[in-house]
């Protein structure tokens, strides 16, 4: 048996930054970018990064999936938040996975998310238990640069393995092929790109036509009877210059989703896929190809459970929820692109002692907190003594995970005095549905939208803090409010 | 129930420096003026002093740690000298260690000293610093108008006040603190401001705004007590005396248990009852003659009416309109004005909330002197969050009363 895709999962920050507001601030200086300037491209917010986005996606996969029998979690980026730590490694503890597993980030190169699906499709195939591709992006991009215009920030999830999968995955085959289009180097902090008609006669339409015509050979399909082609390049026209070249339908070529959230990097192969298994029917076979030093396609057919899938919010509930940002500004200061003026109050030291948050990584990434088994109170953090006066039993509290469980707000407020990288800092307590309660951060609140008592709030993984004297960031999670868009289908 | 500290303590003297941005005083030097003004009035010397207590809130910004840059300031003769930290209720531990000590019989005169020198951060408020290395890992990123201002919120859900009514009721009260404020010459904010300027203000933590949020200033009290015997025969007459001292601090309830709605205070209802037993106040209402609370936020004053069983609860709102806690009204509340106006040097609050009472009752206020003849005077001293926090009352009086 053929291993294939059991689940999917999409994430993309809310916030939609407006191409044409970054046109307004870079015309004087490149009329020529009016041609980037219609749509708009995912933001995201100052505390999410290609780790918290891989979270969300993830979470969004696994829903109704038994978290405890996964072999391995596959993290795919360009942009991981450290680069001497594993960061699959964070993303499956936020997931609060067990330990007996495989963790592995695929990096530096444009098709690391394609390259992670391959790998993980020929790695489910012997074990016996699926593998969670999780592939995310969130470039700094330098001001007035195509790449500012076309790039979006998010994250794709996919559950491999054998047995009931709604997709399976027919062939693959990579071209490796030192083909330097652009890089980002330790030298330097941006991409550098050389000229773009080089780029698409000499890489898009001659390499990725190779990896195409081999995988569609192996298989056995005939070009023509391809349903959907995603091919994650945000210029135009170069995926149905491919198609044509290879014999692939026009119909076939999918939305590269330019115009409502941008090219997420490495990332957005994926995005497209989980995109195209969001509206597939049985018997469709998807290709997708990427694009970097070389390229992978891989081939799969839709099969009959694609029409009993549900709980995910995916990328179409991601495109969904959504909020319009106007102030090009703010996206500046997010991507740390200016020197903002912050203030005495954000001087206070973020350290983390490694050692504390070792100790207590159960709580800080994973939010456990403690079930007293005693008189039956839930509490977070999880402590020693029972905070019900009536019971104060010592060590009696069991694990009793958080993260999935929805509160209701009790109290809140928006506070312009304490630092935050995007004032008012929003926090209030949050009380737990099934018991339990924190003084919680919040996150993706909407300044037009009233906050009141009583609402619906669900958690999030986000940074808690930027230890910037260290380059250490700490991360614990944060409510928001339930959105119906995200509510799945 | 314990027998208590009922008349077991008297104030033998007191002093207070004025309160404000004191840019050219070092921690050191405001003790040293408050401490003069309280060796004078107990009319001892410094030698006669046995044991000290000191109490600082954030001594990284000014002392440093210990008890000893009390005794170095005061040049104290190698005495027993203790630092205290409760959060903004240190000074009130200061007090309560001295009078223990004389309760005791350990001490025939103990001290109290509180101080605090904010202003030396750079910026306005209160220093932003970290909560220690585990709740680092998941706190809010809270400040104290941000933790204080969630109490507005749940009240209003909890009560069905409407966000106008409850933010004209805030008003009055900051309105009233610094109408008296305006009137004690030690006082940082002596300025008068009327409700519209209260209502309009830049907002701090939503809905509290900037005449919401008390001043953060530089500051030190003092006080020296003995027991009543030994005053009189040092020649005091009128004496005030303890009549009740009780803490209560949070354990987790209002944070973690869902028994707490986030409209109150647990720790004052607390130690409110526990107070007024000890004192044998059986009608606070009727009885207690004056209150200095820890007004840090104005909402922080008005729920505190109510959890000191003075306002019904949900009835607030209408006692503070109707001007009952003003400085004419049936019990004045912040008749100094207040943290809002004469200040917060954290410290020293809640020695400077039993200075006010002390010179109330000994009829040396001033200006701001209440004409009725004051029995009992409650302060309440408040440290941390709404939802885990160290309340400190105090209740003073005529000796007999």
């Amino acid at each position: 048996m053929a291993a294939g895709i059991l689940a999917y999962g999409g994430y993309l920050p809310k916030s939609r930054l407006q191409r044409s507001e970054i046109f307004k601030a870079h015309a004087w200086v490149n009329p020529g970018l009016k041609g980037l300037s219609r749509g708009e491209r995912t933001m995201a917010n100052w505390d999410e990064d290609s780790i918290t986005m891989s979270v969300e996606a993830a979470r969004d996969c696994l829903n109704g999936y038994d978290r405890d029998n996964l072999s391995a979690v596959y993290m795919a980026s360009t942009t991981f938040p450290f680069t001497d730590r594993q960061n699959a490694g964070v993303v499956a503890d936020a997931l609060n996975l067990n330990s007996s597993i495989q963790t592995l980030d695929f990096a530096a190169s444009q098709r690391a998310g394609s390259s992670a699906l391959g790998v993980a499709l020929k790695s489910a195939n012997s074990s016996d238990a699926p593998v969670l591709v999780t592939s995310s992006e969130k470039r700094r991009t330098k001001a007035a640069s195509p790449l500012e215009f076309t790039s979006g920030d998010g994250a794709a999830a996919l559950l491999i393995g054998e047995g009931d999968v709604i997709a399976k995955c027919l062939s693959q085959h990579t071209e490796a092929v030192d083909f330097v289009d652009h890089f980002r180097s330790e030298e330097g902090s941006f991409d550098y790109n050389w000229e773009e008609r080089w780029v698409r006669d000499e890489g898009y339409l001659k390499i990725a036509p190779a990896a195409i015509d081999a995988a569609l050979e192996k298989a056995g399909v005939a070009a023509a009877d391809v349903t959907t082609f995603c091919f994650p390049v945000a210029a135009r026209n170069v995926a149905a210059g491919i198609a044509k070249k290879c014999g692939i339908p026009a119909e076939a070529v999918a939305d590269n989703l330019q115009a409502n959230c941008g090219e997420v990097g490495t990332a957005h192969a994926l995005i497209m896929l989980v995109h195209a298994l969001e509206t597939a029917k049985p018997g469709d076979k998807i290709l997708i190809a990427s694009f970097g030093q070389g390229s992978d396609a891989l081939l799969f057919e839709v099969t009959d459970a694609i029409t009993k899938v549900s709980g995910h919010a995916g990328i179409k509930g991601s495109l969904a929820r959504r909020k319009e940002e106007t102030n090009y500004n703010r996206f500046m200061a997010f991507n740390n692109l200016i020197n903002m003026e912050l203030g005495i109050r954000a001087e206070v030291d973020k350290n983390t002692g490694l050692s504390t948050l070792y100790r207590n990584r159960k709580m800080a990434q994973r939010m456990i907190g403690g079930k007293c088994t005693k008189c039956g109170t839930v509490q977070f953090p999880k402590s020693k003594m029972c905070v019900n006066e009536n019971c104060g039993a010592i060590d009696t509290q069991e694990d009793y995970p958080f993260a999935d469980r929805t509160g209701s707000m009790n109290s809140y407020t928006a506070d312009r005095l304490t630092f935050s990288p995007d004032p008012p800092a929003y926090y209030g307590m949050i009380q737990f549905e099934e018991g339990g309660r924190l003084m919680s951060d919040f996150t993706d609140i909407d300044p037009n939208e009233e906050l009141e008592v009583g609402m619906k709030m669900k958690m999030v993984f986000r940074v808690k803090d930027f230890d910037y004297k260290r380059g250490f960031r700490r991360y614990f999670w944060k409510a928001t409010p339930v959105d119906a868009a995200t509510q799945g289908e | 129930m314990a027998a208590g500290i009922k008349d077991k303590v008297a104030i033998l003297g007191m002093g207070c420096s004025a309160f404000g941005e004191r840019w050219n005083d070092n921690a050191e030097d405001l003790i040293v003026e408050a401490f003069v003004e309280a060796i004078e009035d107990a009319g001892i010397d410094k030698s006669q002093i046995d044991a000290a207590w000191f109490g600082t809130g954030i001594e990284e910004q000014h002392v440093g740690k210990s008890a000893v840059p009390l005794s170095m300031a005061l040049r104290l003769p190698n005495i027993p000298v203790t630092r205290v930290e409760n959060y903004c209720a240190s000074g009130s531990e200061a007090f309560r260690g001295a009078v223990y000590a004389v309760a005791s019989g350990a001490a025939d005169i103990a001290m109290a000293v509180g101080v605090e020198k904010l202003k030396d951060t750079g910026y306005g408020g209160l220093p932003q610093r970290g909560r220690g290395s585990v709740n680092d890992l998941f706190w809010a990123n809270a400040s104290a108008p941000g933790s204080f201002a969630q109490l507005a919120t749940a009240y209003r859900a909890k009560h069905k006040v409407g966000a106008s009514d409850l933010k004209r009721a805030m008003a009055h009260i900051s309105v009233k603190s610094h109408d008296n404020g305006s009137r004690n010459p030690k006082a940082h904010l002596r300025n008068k401001i009327d409700e519209d300027k209260v209502m309009n203000a830049p907002m701090i933590a939503e809905p509290l705004g900037l005449f919401d949020c008390c001043g953060v200033s530089d500051g030190s009290a003092v006080a020296i007590v003995t027991t009543p015997e030994i005053a009189k025969s040092l020649g005091k007459k009128d004496l005030v005396t303890v009549k009740a001292m009780q803490l209560s601090a949070s354990n987790g309830r209002e944070a973690q248990h869902n028994s707490w709605d986030g409209s109150h205070f647990v720790t004052t209802r607390a130690a409110a009852k526990r107070a007024y037993q000890e004192a044998g106040i059986t009608k606070p209402r009727d009885q207690i003659s004056m209150f200095e609370v820890h007004d840090c936020f104005s909402i922080t004053e008005l729920v505190t009416m109510e959890d000191l069983f003075i306002s019904d609860e949900g009835r607030a709102v209408h006692d503070i309109m109707d001007g009952f806690y003003d400085a004419d009204g049936k019990i004045p509340c912040q008749i100094d004005g207040g943290l809002k106006c004469f200040g917060h040097p954290i410290g020293a609050s809640g020695l400077r909330m039993i200075y006010e009472m002390y010179l109330q009752m000994n009829g040396r206020a001033g200006e701001r002197q209440r004409s009725e003849e004051p029995v009992f005077g409650m302060t309440h001293n408040l440290g941390g969050f709404p939802h885990q926090n160290i309340c400190s009352l105090t209740i003073v009086g005529k000796e007999g009363a």
